[in-house]
């Protein structure tokens, strides 16, 4: 493996989860890898409570997916000085409040962190290959893309 | 001789099945020509991407589809 490699293993953590995870040992795991890192910016998305949901589910397509992630992670850390990238996202079946998808970015310097985080959240949320559906009143219906989410994405073009 | 076809998020609902395997090869013409109409307007929406064997389809016309192909039809994605 040449240096260059072995330094992308180093900055860059890309999964795809088909069952329940905790975001913040996640955290702390990745924290403790970036030592030189002056500061972590942070996202979790989580099911939302209250809105009558019962189940959520999140569809991938294995062909694309994982690799279409780790190519978003790629572009990120070319874009940005980050010591590290992590991108976590679930598949499956999700209940109210657990969570769906982390992401986390540490730099020497925090607006490289927090710019990061916010450009890999944008990509996933509307350019991602998930499709997710929830069931509400025993009644399955997929989510559609909101238009907010294809405006957040133009601010990066 | 077979194609597989795969059909995502809202589009297993019109299929009726996330996955469906056809006898024909050729273009992409001949595919939908073995589908259902109500299916075939349903994968024909301009929103509607297609990818071959994991690489996003640019051509549509262009399609040449052989034994042991899949193709997959994807609906407008909501991750996150």
């Amino acid at each position: 493996m040449t240096g260059t490699a072995a330094e992308a293993d180093m900055t860059r953590d890309v999964r795809l989860l088909d069952c329940h995870f905790d975001p913040a040992a996640q955290i702390a795991a990745f924290s403790a890898v970036h030592r030189a890192a002056g500061g972590i910016a942070s996202f979790i998305g989580q099911v939302r409570a209250g809105d009558e949901v019962e189940v959520l589910e999140l569809q991938h397509y294995a062909p694309l997916t994982l690799p279409g992630m780790e190519a978003l992670a790629a572009d990120a850390l070319l874009r940005w000085p980050l010591e590290g990238l992590l991108i976590v996202h679930r598949t499956g079946l999700l209940a109210p409040g657990d969570p769906i998808v982390l992401v986390a970015a540490a730099a020497r310097h925090r607006r490289d962190a927090f710019a990061a985080a916010e450009f890999a959240m944008d990509h996933l949320k509307s350019e991602s290959w998930f499709w997710k559906r929830e069931k509400a009143g025993g009644i399955w219906r997929w989510i559609e893309p909101r238009t907010q989410d294809f405006a957040d994405l133009r601010r990066w073009a | 001789m077979a194609i597989r076809l795969v059909f995502l998020g809202r589009l297993e609902d019109a299929a009726g099945a996330v996955e469906r395997l056809v006898t024909v090869t050729g273009s992409l013409a001949a595919i939908m020509a073995a589908l259902d109409p109500d299916l075939v307007e349903v994968l024909s929406g301009e929103r509607i991407k297609l990818a071959l064997n994991g690489t996003m389809v640019s051509d549509r016309s262009g399609l040449v589809l052989e034994d042991g192909d899949e193709l997959a039809f994807l609906p407008p994605v909501s991750g996150g």
